[in-house]
């Protein structure tokens, strides 16, 4: 496997372009290549340096040195001194006193390296998905493998408790533990339940792991159902992912075809059997007592809890659900380890996480990144900075239930703990950046509409409040509400974040809270001043042809 | 009865059958074989559930189905649809990501294109025009669906273009 150890960035901003950043790019590559570094060593750009004159730029971590200006002939000797030997060229560091803030933060992280690190999706775009030979091949079914005949149940669970692998799902709850919660739960029958129905606005990792790489999540949870004492498995995909259906129904076929699962799988006496299932299109159906329910046929309606599916799950039998990206997890831990696992990510919050990033900046997509990279990295690296170079206002973060992230916490650590502690979610992964010229009453909106339209009816604080908080905030675009309407608002929220039956009602006006707490003057000024300061909502806008979304 | 209505009964009555056989006359295979007659006519007829009622048979097991139950279920999902909809279908993703790159000019054109407000269906059956929740390609918003075709980064300019290999 490749072990990156370092971390190249050349600046590609207009100012850095005019003065040959292109060259000095490839320079880097040619010269690394000649060195033999090009497995061990990262290379690429950045935007938006902050900086016009001494440019190109170029930043290397974990040491984050930041040298600057650098020529084509000034390429050889950092190649040499700094990533070949390890030593930082003095002479060539750009003057510290010169550093402008938006490169200055990069000194505070020395140590790290925020470089793309592949776990889950280490195969996908690099096998065949349909072909289990090429999957065999890349190390599949090794891990199962070695729990079937190698590992007792008991021993596989410790295994990934050990690991501190947290649901991907959005929660973050130990999966060891709930495995084991399963396990030690009485009864003959138990079903494994891998939970594909990824609805979160902004989030696809799951479709992306499903279509790249679908025997990952039949080897995953044939060892969760041997772990758990489950020989049958349900995979339920969102209806409006029909390739990965497609994907997962013809990798079960072939795994079938070669004994890695039904029955006796690798000659033993374990016995496991998936059935892939299509949803009908319901955000909701991602709460796993919601999937639960529209499995046995019914109205995809969160049940009660307690009891948990762990203890009364699918047809009242214990269950055991996890996310397509958690389940992606567990064959490289057993294949490699939990202590190989545990390496990678921060002390808490350890292995990787898949984010999409989305929104107004140059390049949206997905990344494999140790947990603990910063969101000021993830847009300048990842993103390729904003898109025409317009100032960054918000990020939301883990979808539309998920927090919003003010630019001032572009710097903080992206981990479960650290987040929690800055009141973030993580959530789903999803990264939707959105610039200056987004209106925070309009993005509400949007975000309350979806809640309104997605609530399954079953409970009044959700059923009403969704409606309510949508209604306010129309009021609001439209300059026809009055100041009392934000405490309305809040109460509202209050009373569903407590009361409300499951999450979706729980979090459905988090982002609302967010924004009343980080940017109440500008919802304000469309209440007082009848005034919407980015010029969106239809207070601002007397042009009949832009009547605001339904 | 005239034969129409006869034909039309024969053919939901068949094409229920078609459904229960791929996905079995369990409980657990009660939304696919919903979904696959809404796939074969375009809308779950309300005559069809009486008919998948009839094959399915849970009371050996202590489940009893109701109509109504299945009457509860189509009304329940997006994808399934309990009135006829248009030839062309199209759904517009209306979540936060394809909103912030420019989904609000490219659904205000297609509804000044098409003459219809979001949930209509054109008086010809020729369009309807349906909002949906993010379908997961949000890298290339704003994104539509018509039928099965998907479009992706579209601006308002280029909503005529995108209707007129569906005319």
């Amino acid at each position: 496997m490749k072990v990156i150890r370092s971390m190249v960035l050349v600046s590609m901003d207009e100012a850095s372009l005019e003065h040959g950043a292109e060259d000095v790019f490839h320079t880097f590559l040619e010269e690394i290549e000649e060195f033999g570094l090009s497995d061990q060593i990262a290379v690429s750009t950045i935007r938006d340096v902050g900086v016009r004159e001494d440019v190109p730029l170029v930043i290397v971590y974990p040491d984050a040195a930041v040298y600057a200006p650098v020529k084509v002939e000034d390429v050889h000797l950092i190649v040499e001194e700094h990533l070949h030997k390890g030593n930082i060229v003095p002479n060539l560091l750009a003057m510290m006193h010169e550093l402008v803030p938006e490169i200055a933060w990069m000194r505070s992280r020395r140590g790290a390296l925020p470089v793309q690190k592949r776990i889950v999706l280490e195969r996908a775009g690099v096998v065949d998905p349909r072909s289990i030979e090429d999957y065999i091949l890349h190390d599949g079914f090794q891990a199962l493998g070695k729990a079937l005949t190698k590992m007792k149940p008991a021993e596989v669970i410790a295994e990934v408790e050990k690991s501190g692998l947290q649901g991907r799902g959005g929660a973050g709850f130990p999966t060891g533990r709930k495995w084991s919660f399963v396990a030690s739960t009485p009864g003959d029958t138990k079903y494994v339940i891998c939970n594909a129905d990824e609805s979160e606005p902004g989030t696809f990792k799951d479709r992306l792991i499903i279509e790249g790489d679908p025997f990952s999540i039949i080897e995953a949870m044939t060892i969760a159902g041997y772990a758990i004492g489950a020989h049958e498995g349900y995979i339920y995909i969102r209806g409006e992912y029909p390739l990965a259906y497609r994907r997962i129904e013809h990798a079960i076929q072939q795994a079938e075809a070669y004994g890695l699962l039904g029955d006796h799988i690798f000659g033993t006496d374990y016995s496991f059997h998936i059935h892939p299932h299509a949803g009908a299109g319901a955000y909701i159906c991602g709460e796993e007592t919601a999937l639960i329910e529209s499995l046995e046929g019914k109205r995809g309606m969160p049940r009660a809890r307690p009891p948990y599916p762990t203890t009364y799950g699918l047809f009242g039998k214990p269950t055991l659900v996890n996310n397509v990206e958690t389940l992606a997890n567990v064959p490289p831990i057993l294949r490699n380890g939990a202590v190989w696992y545990r390496e990678v990510g921060s002390p808490k919050s350890t292995g990787t996480k898949v984010y999409t990033i989305l929104g107004n900046v140059n390049f949206t997509g997905l990344i494999e990144v140790p947990m603990g990279i910063t969101l000021r990295e993830v847009i300048d690296i990842y993103g390729k900075g904003m898109k025409n170079g317009k100032k960054l206002k918000l990020v939301q973060t883990g979808g539309s239930s998920g927090t919003i992230a003010p630019a001032s916490l572009q710097d903080t650590p992206m981990d479960f703990d650290s987040f929690r502690n800055a009141g973030v979610s993580l959530g789903s992964g999803a990264l939707l950046v959105c610039d200056e010229d987004t209106c925070v009453v309009d993005l509400a909106k949007v975000i309350l509409l979806f809640f309104r339209n997605e609530c399954c009816g079953k409970c009044t604080p959700c059923r009403i409040g969704t409606l309510r908080l949508y209604e306010i905030m129309t009021q609001i675009s439209e300059g026809k509400a009055s100041l009392s309407d934000l405490d309305e608002m809040m109460k509202i929220s209050e009373a569903m974040s407590e009361v409300s039956n499951c999450g979706l009602g729980q979090t459905a006006s988090t982002a609302l809270r967010d924004i009343l707490k980080y940017f109440r003057a500008e919802v304000e000024a469309h209440i007082t001043d009848h005034n919407c300061p980015v010029g969106v909502c239809p207070i601002a806008v007397h042009s009949p042809e832009l009547v605001p979304v339904p | 009865m005239d034969q129409e209505v006869k034909d039309k009964e024969l053919e939901i009555a068949s094409i229920v059958e078609v459904a229960i056989q791929k996905h079995g006359a369990t409980q657990d295979a009660v939304i696919p074989i919903l979904s696959e007659i809404n796939r074969a006519l375009g809308y779950v007829p309300a005559a069809a559930l009486p008919e998948i009622r009839r094959h399915i048979n849970f009371s050996e097991k202590g489940v009893f189905l109701a109509d109504s139950h299945l009457y509860s279920a189509v009304s329940f999902y997006e994808m399934l649809s309990l009135q006829p909809l248009g030839r062309h279908v199209i759904r517009f993703c209306e979540s936060a990501p394809c909103h912030v790159m420019g989904g609000r000019q490219v659904i205000q054109a297609l509804q000044d294109e098409l003459g219809l407000k979001p949930g209509e269906t054109s008086k010809d059956m020729h369009w309807s025009l349906l909002m949906t929740s993010c379908v997961g390609v949000c890298g290339v918003g704003p994104v539509f669906f018509v039928d099965d075709d998907l479009y992706g980064n579209v601006t308002p300019e280029r909503v005529p273009e995108i209707l007129a290999k569906y005319q």
